[in-house]
């Protein structure tokens, strides 16, 4: 009689689009987990890890970077039909990534001032995220994405569970932690009160204000926020490039109409000087 | 308590104890194998910690504050504790914002061995607790071990706990413990009562227990009897607190101003400023809810059950099918708000705010319980101006 076949391990691919593979770097940092991952699921598609490259269909796909060539339109429909779940890394993937300051810019300008040779490099207008083009099971942000949530994907994915990925801010993360809030008690701007929690608030207890590298929360109230980093000492221009970074799709999408508004001959972050 | 069953110390045990009889104190508890949590200064605030001795004691160090607004101030009269409205509350210790319930195996069998979570706290003793804490632990004993259903977690922290009270004489700009009627004296339930004076006869700790315990250590420490001084010093300090409140509460009945105040135009108002960051809920002493958390690892053959801080706040706090139920911040701001002064009422027959203040302090925007509480009144006074028989 022969030994019953094992049970085939479901297939992991990892796919990168428009990105500087920090959230893909990720996976390969969750060095006590790789090993068991290894035995529990197949990575038959993870360029960054091995040259052994699997077609689909896969089971669980991580997809890392945003929407920003004509090539990653066909490329993301493709992967999308070929996974059962679709989850995107990072703040490219959910949010178009810092790339996506060319949404509010001249994208051509931009070819012509930082590429040698522009006509080598085909690209478009703006870069979006992946939820802009296909479905998506679920988003995991950061800039880069914490380990801790990867492997809650990850565990969740292979138990059949939902992962626990809380929609809320960083300060439900730094009053668990016990830091101090550093706009209260230093006057430190922090826009942790309107962005999602997931990195622990790091930078918070190393006493560095929130960034927002994970992008706004599940409720915020920004006509609220940006005049609480104003009296913390940030400039209108500051304010400005702390939201149109990582996430700046997605910040601008929740800022208040004025925000909008720039005035004629302000330099844009990232803006060609 | 240490002990719930304890009568109150009989006689008089009021003794004077001086800067080493705190740090002898603080000895003496730790002989006792109690872990002493106390106030220090660490990143720029006064923040409860395990003290290794009195000398971490935030001595000559204070606090201004106001809504959205906390600064440690240097002292010169050297008191350790001239402070309030700290960034947390002792909840931290005995309510922790994660725990795990319970951890399950499956074996090779395929059998499944669930094992409760046998939590083993360390024998805690409180130091520098405020009345209006105090109190806040009492509101959440009704809670948490009050009911026919007891946290173990909570009861296990809470049941070994010795509890050393140290009476309010500098209360802060956002103090409002007269109007919520919980300090600035320390009120029953304490093993130990100190109240700190400082003049020209020298820093000292007028002391007396509440509990055999806290007169058997008292027993143990270097003092001397209390003298009429110290004791009428004491008394005129904690006194004169309770007339330097900074914020008041409106002096009506909260529970009903709240109950018919719930289509107010103040809640948009209130709801423009808020943050919804949730960090009221999670510096009040008194809020307790929690959420679950599930863990599994790689194999699925490990999984734990845990438990964390939850948020009124939250979005998933009310998420069912079809969204959540509180989604604006208006209806969360109003939620927080009437179920603190006024349904907590009805759910444990108590007002659920304690006036310490904390939720001022660290809300990021500086929303005022006290300011809302007064608008509200305003508001449903105008109400009834505004119709014949006073009614709205």
């Amino acid at each position: 009689m022969a030994a019953p076949a094992a049970p085939a391990r479901p297939r992991l691919g990892v796919f990168k689009f428009a990105s500087c593979d920090g959230c893909q770097l990720t996976l390969l940092d969750c060095e006590d987990e790789l090993l068991p991952l290894s035995a529990e699921v197949e990575i038959a598609h993870f360029v960054e890890a091995s040259s052994d490259i699997q077609p689909g269909p896969y089971d669980l796909s991580l997809v890392e970077g945003s929407v920003s060539t004509p090539e990653h339109l066909e490329r993301i429909r493709r992967i999308r039909a070929e996974s059962r779940y679709l989850v995107t890394i990072g703040a490219c993937a959910t949010a178009g990534g810092v790339q996506a300051l060319r949404n509010y810019a001249d994208a051509e300008e931009f070819r012509a001032a930082v590429y040698a040779q522009p006509e080598y490099i085909e690209t478009l207008a703006t870069s979006t995220p992946i939820e802009a083009h296909v479905p998506v099971d679920l988003e995991l942000r950061g800039c880069p994405i914490d380990r801790g949530q990867l492997v809650e994907v990850i565990t969740a994915f292979l138990a059949d569970r939902r992962p626990d990925i809380p929609n809320h801010s960083v300060c439900f993360a730094c009053k668990r932690r016990g830091t101090p809030c550093l706009p209260v008690s230093r006057g430190i701007p922090c826009l942790g009160p309107a962005t999602h929690a997931g990195c622990g608030a790091l930078c918070p207890a190393y006493g560095r204000g929130c960034y927002g590298c994970f992008g706004p929360s599940g409720s915020t109230n920004m006509p609220a926020m940006i005049p609480l980093l104003r009296s913390d000492g940030m400039s209108d221009e500051d304010v400005l490039r702390l939201l149109h970074t990582f996430n700046v799709n997605d910040f601008t999408a929740i800022e208040p109409e004025r925000e909008h508004e720039v005035e004629p001959g302000t330099k844009l972050p990232g803006e060609p000087r | 308590m240490a002990s719930a069953t304890a009568p109150p110390a009989a006689g008089d045990t009021a003794c004077v104890l001086d800067r080493d009889g705190m740090g002898a104190l603080v000895r003496e508890l730790r002989a006792r194998g109690r872990t002493v949590i106390g106030p220090t200064v660490r990143d720029d605030a006064i923040v409860l910690a395990k003290l290794e001795s009195a000398e971490e004691l935030p001595y000559g160090w204070g606090v201004e504050h106001e809504a959205g607004y906390y600064r440690v101030r240097r002292r010169p009269d050297g008191a350790a504790f001239a402070h309030s409205a700290g960034p947390q509350s002792w909840k931290s210790f005995l309510h922790p914002e994660r725990v795990r319930q319970w951890a399950a195996d499956r074996g090779p069998d395929g059998e499944m061995t669930v094992r409760p979570e046998r939590d083993e706290p360390p024998s805690f003793a409180f130091l520098g607790v405020r009345p209006c804490d105090l109190r806040a632990i009492q509101i959440q004993d009704r809670v948490m071990i009050g009911g026919p259903h007891r946290d173990a977690t909570y009861g296990a922290r809470r049941g070994g706990a010795f509890l050393i009270v140290v009476e309010c004489t500098e209360p802060g700009a956002t103090c409002f413990c007269v109007s919520m009627d919980t300090g600035p004296a320390a009120r029953p339930g304490y093993d130990l009562a100190l109240t700190e004076v400082v003049d020209e006869a020298g820093h000292r700790f007028l002391a007396r227990a509440g509990t055999d315990e806290g007169a058997e250590i008292l027993a143990a420490l270097p003092r001397r009897p209390a003298d009429d001084l110290t004791r009428t010093r004491a008394r005129e300090d904690v006194e004169a607190a309770a007339g330097r409140m900074g914020r008041t509460m409106p002096e009506v009945d909260l529970r009903a101003l709240l109950a018919g105040t719930l289509d107010a135009e103040r809640w948009n108002d209130v709801a423009a400023r808020c943050l919804t960051c949730g960090n009221c809920t999670m510096a009040c002493p008194t809020c307790f809810c929690t959420t679950t958390e599930d863990v599994t690892d790689l194999t699925g053959d490990h999984a734990e059950r845990w438990r964390r801080w939850e948020s009124c706040y939250d979005l998933d706090f009310t998420h069912l099918p079809g969204g959540s139920v509180r989604g604006s911040g208006r209806s969360r701001y109003r939620q927080w708000l009437t179920h603190k002064l006024g349904t907590w009422w009805d759910q444990f027959d108590s007002s659920g705010c304690v006036g310490c203040g904390r939720c001022i302090v660290w809300c990021p925007v500086g929303i005022d319980i006290t300011e809302e509480a007064h608008a509200l009144h305003q508001e449903s006074l105008d109400g009834q101006a505004g119709t014949e028989d006073g009614r709205p």
